[in-house]
């Protein structure tokens, strides 16, 4: 069986290059995959420690992971939408070109 | 360290890589696909079936489909101008490399590395399911509000707004 802390640094890598695509690039889209990343790794670390746990009947994990799962899944559909409508008024998605307010 | 997990991980993290370093979006997207199958393969392989399938459905049967089609409609699926990485790209890299050492120090150095995994228990969906209608009932209608409100919003926000127009 593979030790935990080998599931712990691959979750901390896909983490950081979540972090790295959200904050280095441009396009908006792709800023919000970068946290869609961030996101599934802290759900696996939320795996492997409930995997890992003395008594893994208590399920804590499994259902902190599902309900993280369910706000990921909604954060994606609204951040879509608001690239959406961001597109529909600058006709771009460049983040660094999106500088106005009520423009 | 076993030979599955390290094949799955090495694709995980290979793919992660591509999702978050390609130039075309279209390839982004489908390399996140992979990312999430790989993810999925790991909640499996951690004896998680039930997230594990639910990563599937959620993450490679909806989410990626909504980020391709974001991706259409913004017709961002063109490449982009050769310098397609903000000005701080050297800033965001050394933060995150910053962060992964901090965070590998705090792994190696705690006491989760003499920690030895229990036999696995025969987790059904059954219990799951009783799980969610017990003691996280409350949870559970609170999310299913959450998803209603989103979907309203994400409909809203998207639409086309008529007043403004001429």
């Amino acid at each position: 069986m593979t030790p935990l802390h080998h599931y712990l640094l691959l979750s901390a890598l896909l983490f950081c290059i979540g972090l790295v695509g959200a904050l280095t690039r441009r396009n908006a889209i792709l800023v919000l995959i970068g946290i869609e990343l961030m996101l599934n790794a802290a759900n696996l670390n939320f795996i492997a420690f409930w995997r890992y746990s003395p008594n893994p009947e208590a399920l804590h994990g499994v259902m902190f992971v599902i309900f993280a799962i369910a706000i990921a899944a909604a954060e994606a559909a609204v951040g879509l939408a608001l690239i959406i409508a961001i597109y529909r008024h600058y006709k771009t998605t460049n983040l660094d070109q999106v500088d106005s307010m009520k423009g | 360290m076993t030979l599955p997990f390290a094949i799955i991980a090495g694709l995980t993290v290979g793919s992660a890589i591509a999702a978050m370093s390609l130039r075309n979006l279209v390839h982004c997207a489908l390399s996140l696909v992979v990312t999430f199958a790989g993810l999925a393969a790991l909640f499996l392989q951690l004896n998680a079936q039930f997230v594990g399938f639910a990563q599937v459905l959620v993450y490679v049967g909806a989410v990626a489909i909504l980020i391709v089609f974001a991706i259409l409609l913004t017709r961002s699926a063109e490449p982009g101008p050769p310098a397609s990485m903000t000005t701080g790209a050297g800033w965001g890299i050394g933060i995150a490399v910053a962060a992964f050492l901090a965070m590998a120090g705090a792994v190696t150095s705690s006491v989760v590395m003499q920690r030895t995994a229990p036999p696995p228990s025969d987790l059904t969906v059954r219990a799951i399911g009783h799980k969610l209608m017990t003691d996280y009932v409350l949870p559970l209608e609170v999310i299913g509000l959450l998803l209603t409100a989103a979907m309203i919003g994400a409909v809203i926000i998207a639409m086309q707004e008529r007043k403004s127009k001429p």
